[in-house]
């Protein structure tokens, strides 16, 4: 989830102290009308001296250069590794940005493994689809992410059975919850709702409550012939 | 019919003999060696043999030659040569006429008594911790193979690791991880995996408030040893668990990680198959006798101390007088409920009070009935084992509403253990009223079924006895844990593992469980028991 692009509408540089006086004199008449003045007034002065139009242009760089550093990772959040298997160096750069989340589609997590998961405390996205080693003890290590977790994605895991999903109950900050191809489930729809009264502000998503139900004779499929159902 | 002899007691010593047994030769009240090495090289002295013979007379009392001494004495050579072969050959039976296959061996190193969940999983690590593959040959006698009346099967499957003692924090902690490694630890091969169905939701243990400042130094002391505990007030609890009544309690303590309940006859039912292709020998019977041999030895204090040593074990099969006396080196007391009688036969309790000879094994069955009830509107899938200040219990069970529970009587209230019939009326009076003070909810719940099961009550302190007896020196005790036995199996396993092993334990150090604090009184008592 990108932050929207915010659009840059930089009325007067920020800290520019040779154009403080102006706009603190302009600014307190009338702020619509103060902000055209100001506008053109600086913008004449940058016609007309190259300085101004340099240190204008210096200082939105400079915010401008603050603003990507935010939106660094927009196109590119994910760091993936390549195709040996490898991350890059790089890596190591960002060692003080939040990780916010985190894809461990197919991979051999286990236990233990889950320990590293606990230093995150801004994790809001977790996907452990098709984990092999994923089971009832391994979910109930997932609390301490109790307080950031938003998303989460259990899909495909052939250990987890509706014990381990019970204890998914500490993550009250939990609004997506992925629960579709659980083999261990017993009985995915009464699972599906006993877990949707365990966790209120969370959509569940991933099983089929139709599944396994047969149709009523209420809801038998009507004749196709007929444009208007009787 | 070939009659059997067997040979003479002469080398025993006849200190524990009952008059009139059938087992012939004198004994000349001679003291005995050491039996300690009694599984290689002794020579057996006890045939497996199903009918016994009459007294017959000592043979130097026949004289003259060997050819005159006739047929009773080359009967008896023949039997001796028979007996050097079966040493050299252990573990035939040469028994071409009898099927002696439903006896145990001649002789094992270890006799386990009682196959339940802590002897078996002595045994286990005793085949896991030996030094050289087969050096130890073991056998389990259990009386009831189909578990019955055994605590282990008939338990609520509980494991928490909220107790005041660190050493039962630490039993607990290495039983979660033994459990969570199951498939590792407890592999066949070519036998499917195990499923222990373990859910993994915690134990919340509710206190009033005079307990609450036991409570919170219990929790702390947990949380030094390594336990995911959580202390809740009253507020959180209400938010985390609307269907709870919080009146009344002023503290709570919730376990986050490692605890939560399971299956037990999974774990009785893993264990046997793994330690059956271990090697371990399995019999079903009953221990009816230990025959020992004593040794007068003086202290520093100049005073005599009898100490004794257990050299064969008789075990009897079902619905027969037919026994079967094995010999062995060790025997382990894991005997649960029944403990107490175990230990008689060895003679620990047979002497005058306050002294060490008369302490007996404070270990006694105390009846206690689970119930299991429908209450559609309970509380939801994300409810613990709740343990509510009255000391009533209720855990889930499944996704349908059903909950299982119960209540740990006073003294006073003590059902008599003689059978494991069920009291409804004791859930009417004295379950119902504080589930449903607890759990608005159950005002209106149905009683499905209910089972009454045995916990092996330690009455000196509620904590297990573990660890050799001072006076019986080969006698070892895995028992007396006054319903957390199952939880703690594993790691109690595999101290008396090391004990018998090494010498000492290694890995968690239980000298405070064992059997000498009954005599010096120290007691180490456990509070959270339910």
């Amino acid at each position: 989830m990108a932050a929207p692009w915010r659009s840059l509408r930089l009325v007067a540089p920020i800290g520019n102290r040779s154009t403080r006086g102006i706009h603190q004199l302009g600014g307190a008449v009338d702020p619509e009308s103060s902000q055209k003045k100001r506008r053109t007034m600086l913008q004449y002065l940058s016609d007309h001296f190259y300085d101004v139009e340099f240190l204008r242009g210096y200082f939105l760089q400079n915010k401008m250069d603050k603003v990507h550093q935010k939106n660094r990772f927009r196109d590119k959040e994910w760091i993936r590794p390549d195709k040996y298997g490898h991350f890059s160096q790089e890596f190591w750069n960002f060692s003080e940005v939040p990780v916010e989340a985190v894809d461990a589609s197919d991979c051999a997590i286990n236990y233990e493994g889950l320990e590293n998961l606990h230093l995150l405390k801004e994790l809001q996205s977790l996907s452990l689809q098709r984990c092999p080693h994923m089971d009832d003890w391994c979910l109930s290590r997932l609390y301490p992410l109790a307080d950031s977790l938003q998303e989460l994605s259990l899909a495909g895991c052939p250990r987890i059975s509706e014990r381990g999903l019970a204890c998914l109950h500490h993550l009250q900050n939990l609004r997506r919850l992925d629960i579709s191809n659980l083999p261990s489930v017993s009985n995915p729809g009464l699972t599906q709702i006993l877990v949707e009264e365990m966790l209120p502000n969370c959509k569940v998503v991933g099983v089929n409550l139709a599944e396994g139900l047969k149709l009523g004779p209420e809801e038998q499929p009507q004749d196709t012939d007929r444009p208007i159902p009787a | 019919m070939l009659p059997r002899v067997l040979s003479l007691g002469v080398r025993r010593g006849p200190l524990t003999r009952r008059p009139g047994t059938l087992r012939g030769g004198f004994s000349l009240g001679k003291v005995v060696d050491d039996r300690w090495y009694c599984g290689s090289g002794v020579r057996p002295t006890s045939g497996c043999v199903p009918f016994r013979t009459r007294n017959r007379a000592p043979h130097w009392q026949d004289s003259g030659s060997a050819w005159g001494r006739g047929y009773k004495y080359w009967e008896e050579k023949l039997s001796e040569i028979k007996k050097k072969i079966q040493s050299v050959l252990p573990g035939t039976s040469l028994h071409p006429l009898y099927d002696s296959s439903h006896l145990p061996p001649d002789h094992s190193d270890v006799v386990i008594v009682g196959g339940g969940v802590l002897g078996l999983s002595v045994a286990y690590w005793l085949k896991k911790l030996e030094k050289q593959r087969g050096a130890l040959r073991v056998l389990v006698v259990e009386r009831d193979l189909t578990y019955s009346q055994a605590s282990s099967a008939l338990s609520l499957g509980g494991i928490h690791q909220q107790f005041s003692l660190p050493e039962n924090i630490h039993l607990s902690l290495f039983s979660a991880s033994f459990l969570r490694n199951i498939n590792e630890h407890l592999a066949v091969v070519d036998a499917p995996p195990l499923d222990l169905q373990f859910n993994p939701l915690g134990y919340l243990w509710l206190a009033s408030e005079k307990d609450a400042a036991a409570m919170e130094n219990n929790v702390k002391v947990q949380r030094q040893e390594g336990a995911k505990v959580c202390l809740m007030s009253p507020d959180q609890l209400r938010n985390k668990f609307p269907w709870i009544n919080t009146e009344g309690v002023a503290l709570a303590s919730y376990g986050m990680e490692d605890e939560g309940w399971f299956d037990p006859w999974c774990l009785l039912q893993g264990l046997r198959r793994k330690v059956q292709s271990m090697g371990v020998l399995f019999c079903q019977g009953e221990v009816t006798r230990f025959v020992s041999s004593s040794d007068r030895m003086l202290t520093k204090n100049q005073k005599e101390v009898k100490l004794k040593r257990i050299y064969e074990v008789h075990v009897k099969m079902d619905n027969s007088v037919e026994y079967q006396p094995v010999e062995c080196a060790l025997v382990i007391n894991a005997a649960g409920a029944w403990s107490a009688q175990i230990a008689a036969l060895a003679g620990i309790g047979k002497g005058p009070p306050d002294t060490l000879q008369g302490t007996k094994l404070p270990v006694e069955p105390r009846k206690r009935y689970v119930y299991v009830w429908h209450c559609p509107q309970g509380p939801g899938l994300e409810s613990p084992l709740v343990a509510d200040t009255s000391g009533t219990y209720f855990r889930r069970e499944g996704l349908g509403s059903n909950y299982l529970g119960g209540r740990s009587p006073t003294e006073e209230e003590e059902p008599d253990p003689e059978n494991l019939e069920v009291d409804h009326d004791f859930f009417q009076d004295k379950v119902w009223p504080h589930l449903a003070q607890r759990v608005p909810a159950f005002e209106t719940l149905k009683v499905q079924n209910a089972w009454a099961g045995y916990y092996d009550y330690n009455t000196f302190d509620q904590n297990g006895v573990v660890g050799p007896h001072p006076l019986v020196v080969n006698m070892f005790f895995a028992t007396g844990f006054s319903g957390h036995g199952l939880q703690q199996a594993p790691g109690v396993g595999r101290a008396v593992a090391e004990m018998i092993l090494e010498g000492r334990f290694q890995t968690i150090n239980l000298d405070s469980f064992l059997f000498s604090r009954f005599y010096l009184g120290e007691k180490i008592q456990e509070d959270n028991i339910i």
